[in-house]
């Protein structure tokens, strides 16, 4: 009897395994190969804006995502250097065999989990509540929770030109009598696209034709964990289409199952395929692709920004139209993928179904796309299904916490009506949840849910510490003549702050208020007091923002509430509500459509209800 | 599902004809059985109405306009009856009996209006004030809220600073896209469009709200006791709605009377003489009264012989009729006398002189003081946006966005993606 098993081995499947195991869990984790763990199915990246903010919230739970991605990490890039730390993303070229490798490593040597290969093919129900999944092979394993993380397995089909197969990566299975009895069970269910460009040999690309983008010099890493970077750096190129390019992808657009009515699924609109760019936005002459080598003994190279499910002989002449790729040749044509979905209302803050005790989702499952957004979910899930079998403490995390909290708040609110991929622009409360201190916002979170390993937890305690010295050392009072003899440019307006209050001012630096205070610490800790200290006035604002939202999270709505039965609310938004079940009034009023009035009206039936 | 409402819709009975409204799911069928069939829809139809045991009720035009796209969004149907009181109550009386039918409560066939998306919060609240208008003015400016105008402007505003938003989002979540531009110009562009937005705004939002129109104008005469203050007032009302007697302190609370004048509402407040000390501890709470609406007067009218306690107020020359008090001395706007209508009319001039600078143009957008709140915090945000930092700039549109969102009733965060998705080519 296993308290959790997870289905799955890609990110959201081994992050919910890992953290299940780490809550103390008795774990299975169910793949078809366990060889494929912690594949990359898609490009060799790991990290980037808003997606790089929840690898380290990830981390800051003990997760794998990021400390894996330092061991595979080939080239580091930190985006929006130039700008301030809430919007910088740390993102990773890595090895794909040697990240796949790193998360077996892990898994191998996580306490209470066991690795088991085999095809789920179906639930096994006691009543409505989940009691075991049953192989493909007929045996069952009995547990009290279940992860599902099937990515794009649920129903995929893959479509390339003419070309149509089933599965949810070239050249494997598909989850097909899985998906039929989700659908069974009469979960809320709809499908989804995503796509993949054609991967080429790098021996045949012409680099010396092409601008380099070097790796970042200064040695940051994903996981502070990670002492430094273990791989050699390497560089990515950057090529461009060009007018050829686009002609002879606009005289093939009859033959691309997006345009001939083949597929029907949304995609992403902020990652679409390279045809959509030429359709949609005819007037650009010219598009970025990043050619991103997949590993350092690999010839393959992945060209970003190429997504499509073309004929193979047009892309091969797509590809020989670019500068530096006139020989390229390509070892695996790009193609698309359609799969099913579960609408994400059908869950709640722990992502676990309502119409099903016990079974959480995480990943692509739930309309969501990219490694990062599955990690996250895995996480997540993982940590909730162990909560869920053994009694403990749920993990729920807001808006105002984390990017964690930003995502599951939408998906279980908003649903989804394309693959949700993270922006920092989805988050109200940016200015405070910085990818530079995800373990300062949810260190203590994760300390309680006892998820931390004890290296991860001396860590934490001597960040604290050291916090706490710093914050000492910047509380001492200076005057405006002082900072002046020390030679910042600042109004003389006879003002006393502290050090830390005089940070906030454009142009003062730690060495004008306080020129020792950062000796014998951590730079890490340093650079984000600073930041904590500049942006300071934004965040107390944004403070009452978040007691407000977080008074009106008080306000729990009963989970029987019938939004057909209030007067006055439309169909749409009764079907709103009614899927998305907010569990308080706060969460309602984030649902899409919801107005005060209606806001309101739900508030007094369900006082009427109460009283 | 929601019930279906009825309400007569055309002012209270008796009047020559009604109109009852009936709007909801079950409206066609229960108007079928009243009106014994439907007519075409959006045609009027001479039908007669009969109750359940086949009594017929009246005779009346039918009109029948199937949802959505009617005023509530729902199924709705316009009976236009003879307007007698037992006429309305007798074809009332026939719809209440149906299940799941029953008479609307205020403000409802609005509220489903709002719910259905047929208004939005704005338009709902132009429309709430144009059943109460009771002036011409009033009516105008409400009709440019229902129309939409407010709504327009308030659209307009969230559509630019969306567009702004996406701008900068792009900069900031897509730094990587060769399309999205990085450059400090770029930057140095939003900026001063932010700019440019605030003080549209502020322009358009920084005039009299609405409210006044609605709630009259607040002229409050105050002065030592006995000076003529309840006089005045009757004066300016033509009626006797205070008790005028020569005996200092009768006025012991504060009167108020509604007076329309010129297409304004005004509301006239008498208060207690402000007599220095008092032991009556009656006339005493009615001095505190008077100086707490003295306070909050639009115009105060001070008929006192020693100079205003407020600088804006209207010092007026009261008695003027009484032996001695004939010449207008300095520092005096006005000379009022109970026996020269002429003077009354001189201080209706200047009353209407004043209250027309405290209420909106007529041609100006009607706000009211909520949406002008809301609105002033949007035009805080986008005005004081620290200059070449894109994210607290995109910090102040954020919030400018959120102020504005509130007014219409519209997720800000989803406006200001599809913005960013609609625009630029974003992704790889």
């Amino acid at each position: 009897m296993f308290d959790v098993v997870v289905i799955g081995g890609g990110h959201a499947g081994t992050e919910a395994a890992a953290a299940a195991a780490r809550r103390g869990a008795h774990t299975a984790l169910l793949s078809f190969d366990r060889h494929g763990l912690g594949a990359m199915s898609c490009n060799p990246a790991i990290g980037g804006l808003g997606k790089g903010h929840i690898v380290r919230e990830v981390d800051a739970f003990d997760g794998l995502i990021g400390r894996a991605a330092d061991q595979g990490a080939i080239h580091y890039r930190m985006l929006n250097r130039s700008k301030g730390t809430a919007v910088q993303g740390p993102r990773v070229q890595a090895d794909r065999r040697r990240y796949a490798g790193a998360i077996q490593a892990m898994l191998a040597a996580q306490a209470n989990l066991t690795i088991v290969e085999g095809e789920a093919e179906a639930l096994v129900l006691e009543g409505d509540r989940v009691a075991g999944v049953q192989l493909a092979d007929g045996s069952v394993l009995a547990c009290r929770a279940v992860v599902l993380a099937t990515g794009t397995f649920l129903g995929g089909r893959l479509f390339r030109g003419e070309e149509r197969h089933l599965g949810g990566r070239i050249n494997e299975r598909a989850a097909t009598l899985m998906a039929q009895q989700l659908r069974a069970l009469g979960l809320p269910m709809a499908r989804m696209k995503t796509g993949t460009p054609p991967r080429l040999d790098g021996r045949t690309i012409d680099w010396a034709r092409l601008d380099e983008q070097p790796s970042d010099s200064d040695p940051w890493t994903m996981s502070p964990m990670t002492a430094s970077r273990p791989l050699p750096q390497i560089a990515c190129a950057i090529t461009r289409t060009t007018q050829e390019t686009h002609a002879i992808i606009a005289a093939a657009f009859h033959r691309s199952p997006l345009f001939t009515g083949a597929i029907e699924a949304n995609g992403p609109r902020y990652c679409p395929s390279i045809e959509d760019k030429i359709k949609r936005f005819s007037d650009r002459d010219s598009h970025q692709i990043f050619l991103e080598p997949e590993g350092l003994d690999d010839p393959l190279v992945y060209p970003n920004g190429l997504s499509t499910s073309l004929p193979t002989d047009v892309q091969e002449a797509m590809i020989a139209s670019m500068p530096g790729l006139e020989r390229a040749v390509i070892t695996l044509p790009g193609y698309a993928v359609e799969y099913d979905h579960i609408d994400p209302r059908a869950l709640d803050a722990r992502l676990a179904l309502g119409a099903l005790p016990g079974v959480f989702c995480a990943g692509q499952i739930n309309g969501t796309t990219g490694y990062e957004e599955a990690a996250g979910q895995g996480l997540i899930a993982g940590l909730n299904a162990a909560a869920h079998a053994r009694d403990l403490a749920p993990v729920i995390l807001d808006r105002a916490s984390s990017y964690l909290g930003v995502m599951i708040d939408d998906l279980v609110l908003q649903g989804v009506t394309e693959p949700y991929r993270m922006l920092t622009a989805r988050a109200e409360y940016r200015l405070s949840l910085r990818a530079d201190n995800a373990e300062s916002r949810l260190g203590g979170i994760a300390e309680a849910a006892g998820c931390l390993s004890p290296e991860r937890l001396a860590h934490r305690a001597r960040r604290l510490e050291q916090r706490a010295t710093l914050r000492d050392r910047l509380a001492t009072v200076r005057t405006a003549s002082d900072l002046a003899r020390s030679g910042a440019a600042i109004a003389q307006d006879g003002a006393r702050r502290t050090a830390y209050e005089w940070l906030r001012f454009d142009g003062v630096t730690l060495a004008h208020v306080a020129p020792e205070a950062a000796e014998g610490l951590d730079p890490a800790v340093v650079a984000e007091t600073l930041e904590d200290a500049r942006y300071a006035p934004y965040v107390e604002r944004q403070a009452e923002e978040v007691a407000r939202l977080r008074a009106d999270e008080q306000i729990l709505l009963p989970v029987s509430l019938d939004y057909a039965a209030i007067p006055g609310l439309s169909q749409e938004m009764i079907d709103r509500l009614s899927l998305a079940r907010p569990a308080t009034l706060a969460a309602a009023s984030r649902i899409r459509g919801i107005t005060p009035a209606a806001l309101s009206a739900v508030l007094l039936h369900a006082r009427k209800m109460a009283a | 599902m929601a019930d279906t409402i009825f309400a007569v819709s055309s002012g209270q009975p008796p009047a020559a004809i009604a109109v009852i409204r009936v709007s909801g799911p079950g409206a066609f069928a229960i108007v079928e059985r009243i009106a014994g069939g439907l007519p075409e829809p959006r045609r009027a139809s001479l039908r007669r109405l009969r109750d359940e045991g086949g009594a017929t009720l009246d005779s009346g035009l039918v009109l029948c306009f199937p949802g959505p796209a009617t005023a509530t969004g729902e199924d709705l149907v316009e009976l236009h009856c003879h307007g007698g009181r037992a006429v309305v109550a007798a074809v009332e009386a026939a719809l209440a009996t149906h299940p799941g039918v029953r008479r609307a409560e205020p403000g409802e066939f609005t509220r489903r209006a709002l719910t259905h998306g047929r208004i939005d919060l704005a338009e709902a609240e132009g429309l709430a004030d144009l059943l109460e208008a009771q002036t011409e003015r009033q009516r105008r400016a409400a009709i440019g809220a229902v129309e939409g105008r407010v709504s327009q402007a308030l659209r307009g505003w969230m559509d630019r600073t969306a567009t702004l938003s996406a701008a900068i989002e792009a900069m900031l979540d897509f730094a990587e896209e060769d399309d999205v531009p990085l450059d400090a110009a770029a930057l140095e562009r939003i900026r001063n469009e932010m700019d440019a937005l605030g003080r549209t705004m502020l322009e358009a939002v920084d005039r009299p709200p609405v409210d006044r129109l609605h709630d009259g104008i607040r002229v409050v005469l105050a002065g030592p006791p006995n000076s003529g203050k309840s006089t005045l007032l009757n004066l300016l009302t033509e009626r006797d709605a205070a008790i005028v007697s020569p005996i200092a302190g009768t006025t012991r609370d504060r009167i108020e009377a509604t007076v329309l004048r010129g297409g304004i509402a005004y509301v006239l407040t008498d208060t207690a003489g402000l007599a220095e000390d008092t032991d009556d501890v009656i006339e005493a709470i009615g001095v505190t009264r008077a100086q707490e609406a003295m306070a909050q007067a639009d115009i105060l009218l001070w008929l006192a012989d020693t100079p205003p306690p407020r600088e804006d107020a209207l010092w007026l020359h009261s008695r003027a009729d009484l032996p001695g008090r004939g010449a207008l001395p300095d520092g005096r706007a006005l000379a009022v006398r109970r026996d020269d209508g002429g003077s009354i009319a001189a201080l209706w001039e200047v009353l209407a002189a004043r209250a027309a600078a405290l209420l909106p143009r007529e041609d100006a957008l009607g706000f009211k003081r909520h949406q002008q709140d809301q609105c002033r915090k949007a035009t805080l945000a986008l005005l004081s946006a620290p200059r070449a930092d894109a994210l607290l700039m995109a910090e102040e549109l954020r919030l400018a966005r959120q102020a504005l969102a509130a007014l219409l009733g519209i997720s800000a965060t989803e406006t200001m993606l599809d913005a960013l998705f609609g625009r630029f080519c974003l992704g790889k």
